[in-house]
């Protein structure tokens, strides 16, 4: 029998040489005469340790890491392919404490299984729930995504449940299923290693909320800085079709779902729904004002469920184990868990599937170990550009929805991003309106043109120009961002601003400014 | 290429694509595929196809950071500047990048800030085409301007 191997083919692998390494292994397998199988699978999450080889042994899948290209000869010499002891060693994959220590019910396959094998993920449970969603009523369905407690995973968390009940109950010839996969978050790439890992179970998820709402149509909208990401969706959804998952007789249950991937232009204000909406119709990205809502107006004007990609990925296991096998986990209103994407200047970043009321200290340090620079940890951003940034007296706070919001933070889309204390809160602050500046879609004046007078106010700042006024208007500024900008783009912006200013005022104040440090 | 064949391959691109709902971002990304930008005397061409004005077409290219309408330099090097990255020295990585190919050739190699690859646990990131590369340090690009033949 062939020895089975592992070399992931996810991006963050491949941004680290994983394709040498593969290519490597075969070459050396056929110079020694060794029938080995590769399979290129997504990533286990542990980015330090990428590209991560793996090989199946009898008493499990054995792994080593971080492998280059020039180590695998030595790999070979010290009989890897049957576990043997080599210093890139890390013991059988699934005992190492990374892992361990998590709840993966969304990841639950990414990094075991061939990404693109429906057989594999056959094999691993797939398309459980939606056989037995293919048994239910609709109301059923959407009773049990909203039963289960899940919220929405792209940031705004509002129940994916209450959202697919409205388009549900709009009557409408056409509805369509929206997958946002624009995840433009600085420190967020969950989506990104879903689709690479386990591209079937999005699949899956939209066809089961297609099910639940009467929607004929899917489409997933991607960024383009995720070419890898597109190339396996594509490839996913043609085999899904060609098995009958998809298409006009879906399993032959009469119900009739086609899917598309489209390919978003380099617009983070595109991951605002309705920007992506403009932005899938053909049209510039933006933002439209609510009412309506997507869900009775959306896509071409139709009922639209948008949710983000670890919502959908998230409800083939609810109708899989039931509502209330996803709900137990987690905490107050926050059930179920959410992939915890660990970056920055950190040891050991990666991707962490917790339920929620794990701590940033927690994840910090008994998971990540610490700053990567090795220097003490400064500043931690949570829940992408447009979330604060928090000191160390807040890092015990549970990771929780109505937690984050007590402390004036949010956790988006579960993104982390560490900073050593070399980091100076003032340049990331003006770099928050700067983004803003870069990125506003330009519908609404606060946000338009508050974020570069918000750069301007911080250059002022970071001379040290008459400091004390200078914060006042600036505070003045983001309370007029905070309040009047239609979307999130420019009413979360102060998020950033305001967290540094207040939590680090000492940045602000530059030593020509005359003010005491 | 020259004008003409621009036109005819920008016209079969939108016989394709043109009765798909919302054609525009799928024909405006094949169009910069296949000719490497959108030439701004296609924007009539287009508009005309799409049944739109010249001005909601010229609206779009330019809403979206990802379309150019100039060809673009021989090789474009996309260097991620989102806080991830500046929390591992992209700052230090753009400079020395630009320092670097300050010497090359004019329209040989563009340098252009791009905000998230995905790559946020394996920081700094860079993106040449569709190829990755992660925890880039100066040494690494170096490395890698010689082997994409950058003469600096």
């Amino acid at each position: 029998m062939n020895i089975k191997l592992f070399v992931p083919g996810d991006s963050a692998a491949l941004a680290l040489g994983a394709e040498a390494v593969a290519k490597a292994i075969l070459a050396e397998a056929a110079r020694r005469n060794m029938a080995v199988e590769l399979v290129r699978n997504g990533s286990r999450g542990m980015l330090w340790l990428e590209p991560l080889v793996e090989v199946q042994t009898a008493k499990g899948r054995v792994a080593y890491g971080p492998v280059e290209g020039k180590d695998v000869r030595a790999l070979f010499d010290a009989d890897f392919l049957h576990g043997g002891k080599h210093k890139l060693g890390l013991g059988l994959t699934e005992e190492l404490a990374y892992l361990k220590k998590q709840e993966r019910l969304t990841f639950a396959r990414v990094g075991i299984t061939d990404p693109l094998s429906l057989e594999d993920y056959l094999a691993h449970d797939g398309f459980q729930g939606l056989r037995k969603a293919l048994t239910m009523q609709p109301a059923a369905i959407v009773q049990q995504v909203t039963d289960s407690g899940l919220r929405g995973r792209g940031g705004a968390a509002f129940p994916t449940g209450i959202k697919w009940k409205t388009v549900l109950n709009t009557a409408a010839a056409q509805k369509y299923i929206v997958c946002n996969a624009d995840e433009g978050d600085s420190g967020t790439f969950a989506d990104r290693m879903l689709m690479e890992g386990d591209p079937f179970v999005l699949i899956e998820g939209m066809t089961i909320a297609a099910l639940a709402v009467g929607a004929t149509q899917g489409y997933i909208y991607v960024r383009s800085e995720y070419p890898h990401s597109i190339t396996i969706l594509n490839e996913a959804i043609a085999a899904a079709r060609k098995a009958g998952y998809l298409g006009p007789n879906i399993l032959n249950s009469g119900n009739s779902f086609e899917l598309e991937v489209r390919k978003g232009a380099g617009a983070y204000v595109c991951g605002e729904e309705t920007s992506l909406l403009e932005s899938l119709e053909g049209k510039r990205g933006i933002v439209r004002a609510k009412p309506p809502l997507p869900a009775i107006a959306g896509l071409f004007g139709k009922p639209t469920v948008i949710n983000n990609v670890i919502s959908l990925a998230s409800v083939p296991i609810i109708l899989d184990k039931g509502a209330a096998f996803y709900k137990d986990y987690g905490m107050g209103r926050s059930n179920g868990t959410l992939p915890f994407q660990l970056a920055g200047n950190i040891k050991h970043g990666g991707l962490i599937e917790k339920a929620f009321g794990v701590t940033l200290r927690e994840l910090m340090y008994d998971f990540g170990g610490g700053s990567a620079s090795g220097r003490p940890i400064k500043a931690v951003q949570v829940g992408g550009p447009l979330g604060a940034y928090l000191p160390e007296s807040q890092w015990d706070t549970p990771l929780d929805y109505e937690a984050y919001t007590a402390l004036w933070a949010v956790l988006g889309h579960g993104g982390i991003v560490v900073h050593d204390d070399s980091a100076d809160l003032a340049k990331l602050a003006r770099y928050a309106m700067k983004f803003c500046a870069i990125e506003s879609c330009g519908k609404c004046t606060p946000c338009r043109i508050g974020a570069t007078r918000g750069v301007e106010v911080m250059d002022k700042i970071i001379a040290g120009q008459d400091t004390e006024a200078q914060v006042e208007l600036l505070r003045d500024l983001c309370d007029t961002m905070l309040n009047g900008s239609m979307c999130a783009m420019g009413g979360m912006t102060p998020y950033p601003v305001l967290s540094a200013l207040n939590h680090f005022p000492r940045d602000f104040v530059k030593e020509n400014s005359g003010l005491a440090k | 290429m020259n004008h003409a064949s621009h036109t005819e391959s920008i016209a079969s691109i939108l016989s394709s694509q043109q009765n798909r709902p919302g054609a525009l971002l799928p024909i405006l990304h094949d169009i910069q595929e296949a000719l490497g930008y959108i030439p701004p005397d296609s924007i009539q061409q287009i508009a005309s196809a799409m049944n739109l004005s010249r001005a909601e077409v010229h609206g779009v290219i330019t809403f979206y950071h990802h379309f150019r309408t100039t060809p673009p330099a021989r090789h474009t090097i996309e260097i991620c500047c989102a806080e991830a990255c500046q929390s591992m020295g992209a700052e230090r990585l753009v400079e020395h990048a630009k320092q670097r190919l300050a010497g090359s050739r004019h329209g040989e190699c563009e340098v252009k800030p791009v905000y998230c690859l995905g790559l946020c646990a394996t920081s700094p990131a860079l993106m040449v085409g569709e190829e990755l590369h992660a925890r880039v340090t100066p040494e690494k690009f170096d490395r890698l301007i010689e082997q994409m033949g950058i003469k600096t």
